[in-house]
């Protein structure tokens, strides 16, 4: 562990809109977590949304009226966190794609993508510590979801911040890497599909005998713990903000 | 037999099991081979693969007519075809010309793509499929389940049903017997046939070489006991040079059984050379458009033309392992088959294909050529918005989250609407919210009721 | 069929936008992964990659060592042999069972009642422990297809270390033979439930006899 010498300064939230509306807990623990490592934190409160729903829909023009959105709201933030995988490659790496052949937005899109961190991986790159004094006594198993793991990169980070945590058991599931079977539209759409996507999710978290699953995404959470509760497991989900925010 | 719905692959749990056990075998044989470092440079591999194939488009022209001089400088000939109907009567009129009757055939997509054997056993040319996986699935009557795997979802009991009622043998439930049972029956075909019809993993455009990967031997043997060779093959199927080759092999093979080699590569060009022992006397390559040309043309989805059909992207997609091969519309299925169908065969086919993913990724991650199959069903998406019944939810998810006032206010009072309740799960909901999407989500899974109060509302308070 | 021929160029010129006559960019440089292997980290790798095939390697240094142990692969089937001078000089074709220097149809019918086929190789290839068939007047195709087992007798000089140094050393493999095969390992398929079944068109067994020539004289 390298300590240097940094001083934490003015970080802006980005509380994805399922957060905010469904799963307001990983958003105060977040702030918990920020706050506890001396960040200012500020939350604008005209964010919306990021814009995915539209984007995976292919319907482009609403993907961009509301990323355009997100870029006023944003506009000047020094470090914008974000507790979801999902949101944060939504807007780092296809914010790029929706706005391709307009310079002037794609200026104002790379000027932001490094300002834009997944929380987790804030904590480690940015505020630069994996162990933010968090206790946890329970047995939990992590669930890559797949943009957090494809398309940021993210194998390593949110599971050495678990290690670090008090009293908590890491342990992996046989299917860790594998779709929950969410996917936006998709989880109406193709409902059958999905549920047995997360059918076959359950069955590997129970296997482990975890009382919790982690993970670094509220969708793929709803959609598990969604599962579990219909079958009757009484395996809780939980956001990984919430598991560094408890002492 | 009969295909399998989508639902009835669904609810069936023995097919259920076959299907995951199988593609997991698959899929643990892939790791097994390239996972902890075996292969240090198999990024650097991939790069050049998806270079080469990428450099191999660009210039097709050029590649095209270099193999084709190259094949007639080898003592073969080299028949275009511009869709499957030439293909076919090509080859009809060969056997009428030879008097031949029997021909046996190695697996090949490009041929089942094209309905090759309905075409030419409605003209009474005997043709048996002889790849093991291929015989099965001709003998029950369906399409290959899988483009690697031709019968993935037949279990061995399966089997044992189908030779029993086709071949008239005494039900025998043991694989190896049912693999012998096929060596015997076809080893017959190989030795009595006068054409053998191959496809072709890879054209090499500086030897006019036609390259077989395989593993049983129906391919060395199609193409050396007949008199007659004909390969069919697309046109994508080029690449450059036979050096070239190391770096593709080693990937084909890892990538689709988990092999560094697999038992048989044959590069073959032409027929018998003066003083060779045996091999044919004839050899034909017949270079088929049929659609891709077209996809050639579009720039955004030209890679889907770089597939090698390795079938990774079948074992390892969560949604292949649920619905099977034979709840997709055409010959290929799983990711690439979601790409290419509605490209060959108009989205019209299935206009929800597409959408039949959750953009999970593991797709891209595991393609030995890098085809960016997430982007690509984003693409094909984008272009069928304007038909699909999202258009009108669009524009308003577009209008509420661009109005943080209007989003504040359809939250607090549609949620509101399901009654604020912290940490409950619910079953059921209220109407109007029990029609539409909530409904279908509740049809499988239970849905959180809204919080007693949203994160806005917290910071707002907390800030007091 | 040359309106197909045209319609089917111009339609992937149009599709690329390439003229007749543009000159094209040369393809990225072949990636050869050619490492350096002593023989006898050759023939270990080769032997461990074989086996791993269920395939075995017997090593043999005098013709008549070489003659008992294709005799003891054999085990009293009958055998066809190919025309390669090695297995003449080397006491193979001697041996009773087996049957040499058939051609046509004797040649074909033999390969289809034999027991056992012996082939010599063009050469071996160390990291995969595969035996390179080349179709010549020495080589038949049918010999180490039809039989179900399959005896390869090479000397230890035809060892390569990899694919990619045999084609840095042969650039047209095609050049003088109409077929090339790399055998790696026995005929198998997983066709049925994944399981794998061994023999299923071509030998179920391969053996390798590696011959050091280095030392007979
Ligand atoms: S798309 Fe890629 S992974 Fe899928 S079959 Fe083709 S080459 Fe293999």
């Amino acid at each position: 562990m390298i300590y240097s010498v940094f001083m934490p300064g003015r970080v802006s939230i980005f509380v994805t809109c399922i957060l905010d509306q469904l799963f307001p807990k990983a958003g105060v623990a977040m702030v918990a977590v920020l706050e506890r490592l001396g960040y200012d934190v500020e939350f604008r409160k005209e964010q919306t949304c990021c814009g995915q729903p539209a984007f995976n829909s292919g319907f482009h023009d609403e993907a961009r009226a509301v990323a355009r959105h997100f870029l006023d709201v944003f506009d000047g933030a020094e470090h914008i966190v974000v507790p979801s995988g999902s949101c944060t490659s939504m807007i780092s790496h296809h914010f790029a794609d929706i706005f391709a052949g307009d310079t002037k937005m794609l200026q104002r899109v790379h000027a932001i993508e490094p300002r834009v961190h997944e929380f987790s991986t804030f904590l480690l790159n940015v505020a630069q510590t994996d162990d933010v004094g968090a206790r946890f006594p329970q047995r939990v198993t992590y669930h890559d979801s797949c943009h957090a793991l494809r398309e940021l990169g993210m194998k390593d980070v949110p599971r050495r911040l678990l290690r670090k945590v008090k009293d908590l058991e890491l342990i992996e599931m046989d299917t860790a890497e594998e779709c929950c079977g969410f996917g936006g539209t998709f989880s109406v759409k193709f409902a059958q599909i999905s549920s047995g996507m997360a059918n076959t999710k359950v069955d590997s978290i129970l296997k482990t005998g975890a009382s919790h699953v982690v993970s670094v995404d509220s969708s793929c959470l709803m959609q598990l713990r969604g599962t579990l509760s219909r079958s009757g497991h009484k395996v809780e989900t939980i956001h990984l903000a919430e598991v560094l925010a408890a002492r | 037999m009969r295909e399998n719905t989508r639902q009835e692959t669904l609810d069936d749990p023995k097919l259920q099991l076959a299907l995951y056990t199988a593609t997991g075998r698959l899929m643990d044989h892939r790791k097994k081979a390239i996972g902890g470092g075996k292969v240090p440079e198999y990024q650097d591999l991939r790069t050049r693969a998806a270079a080469v194939k990428r450099h191999t488009l660009d210039y097709l022209d050029v590649y095209l007519t270099q193999f084709e001089a190259a094949v007639q400088a080898n003592g073969g000939k080299v028949i275009w075809a511009r869709d499957g109907a030439e293909a076919a009567d090509f080859i009809l009129s060969l056997a009428k010309e030879k008097g031949e009757s029997l021909i046996v055939k190695s697996k090949s997509m490009t041929s089942e793509e094209i309905h090759l054997n309905d075409r030419l056993i409605k003209h009474e040319l005997e043709t048996v499929e002889t790849d093991l996986g291929e015989y099965i699935i001709q003998l029950a009557g369906l399409r290959p389940y899988h483009i690697v795997a031709p019968a993935l979802q037949m279990t061995r009991y399966d089997v044992s049903t189908l030779f029993e009622e086709k071949l008239g043998i005494a039900k025998d439930d043991v694989i190896e017997n049912q693999t012998m049972t096929a060596r015997r029956v076809l080893r017959e075909k190989f030795l009595a046939a006068g054409i053998g019809i191959t496809g072709a993993n890879f054209l090499v455009a500086d030897s006019g070489a036609v390259v077989i990967v395989e593993n049983e031997g129906n391919a060395r043997l199609s193409s050396s006991a007949p008199k007659i060779q004909i390969a069919i093959a697309g046109i994508e199927k080029m690449i450059p040079r036979v050096r070239d080759l190391g770096v593709f092999l080693a990937l084909l093979g890892r990538s689709a059984t988990g092999q560094a080699l697999t038992s048989y590569t044959s590069i073959l060009s032409g027929p018998r050379r003066k003083d060779e022992r045996d091999g044919p006397e004839e050899f034909y390559v017949v270079l088929l458009d049929a659609g891709r040309t077209k996809l050639l043309a579009d720039k955004e989805k030209r890679e889907s033309l770089q597939c090698i059909r390795c079938g990774a992207c079948l074992n390892y997609c969560p949604v292949y392992r649920k619905v099977g091969g034979h709840s997709y519309p055409w010959v290929y299925s799983g990711p690439i088959g979601k790409i290419i169908t509605p490209q060959f065969q108009g989205k019209e086919k299935d206009p929800w294909l597409p959408f039949m993913s959750s953009l999970c990724g593991v797709c891209a991650e595991v393609c030995p050529v890098k085809i960016d199959i997430p982007k690509i069903l984003l693409a094909l998406r984008r272009e069928s918005q304007k038909s699909s019944d999202d258009a009108g939810a669009m524009k308003w998810f577009a209008r509420l989250m661009t109005r943080p006032w209007l989003y504040r206010l359809a939250a607090s009072f549609g949620l509101g609407w399901l009654g604020r309740k912290d940490g409950v799960w619910v079953r059921e909901v209220k109407w109007p919210a029990s029609s539409g999407p909530l409904k279908d989500w509740l049809a499988v899974r239970d849905f959180p009721a809204p919080p007693e109060q949203s994160f806005r509302d917290w910071w707002e308070k907390r800030r007091k | 069929m040359s309106s197909a021929r045209e319609e089917i160029i111009n339609r992937v010129r149009a599709a690329i936008s390439r003229k007749v006559g543009d000159k094209p960019a040369a393809p990225p440089e072949p990636l050869l992964r050619i490492r350096g292997y002593k023989l006898d980290e050759k023939i270990a790798a080769f032997r461990a990659a074989l086996e791993a095939l269920s395939g075995t390697v017997t090593e043999t240094h005098s013709r008549a060592e070489t003659q008992s142990a294709v005799k003891r692969l054999l085990d009293g089937r009958t055998a066809v042999a190919s025309a390669h001078p090695l297995l003449a000089e080397q006491w193979v074709t001697e041996i009773e069972v087996v049957q040499s220097g058939l051609t046509g149809a004797d040649l074909r019918n033999a390969c289809a009642s034999a027991g056992v086929g012996i082939t010599s190789a063009y050469c071996l290839l160390a990291e995969t422990g595969t035996i390179v068939f080349r179709a010549s007047a020495e080589e038949s195709r049918l010999i180490s297809l039809l039989p179900p087992v399959h005896i390869a007798v090479v000397s230890s000089r035809r060892m390569l270390g990899g694919l990619d140094e045999m084609l840095s050393m042969i650039a047209r493999p095609v050049d003088d033979s109409s077929a090339m095969v790399f055998i790696t390992g026995p005929s198998r398929t997983g066709d049925i439930e994944q399981i794998l079944v061994r023999g299923v068109h071509g030998p179920g067994h391969v053996h390798v006899v590696i011959v050091h020539e280095e030392d007979i004289r």
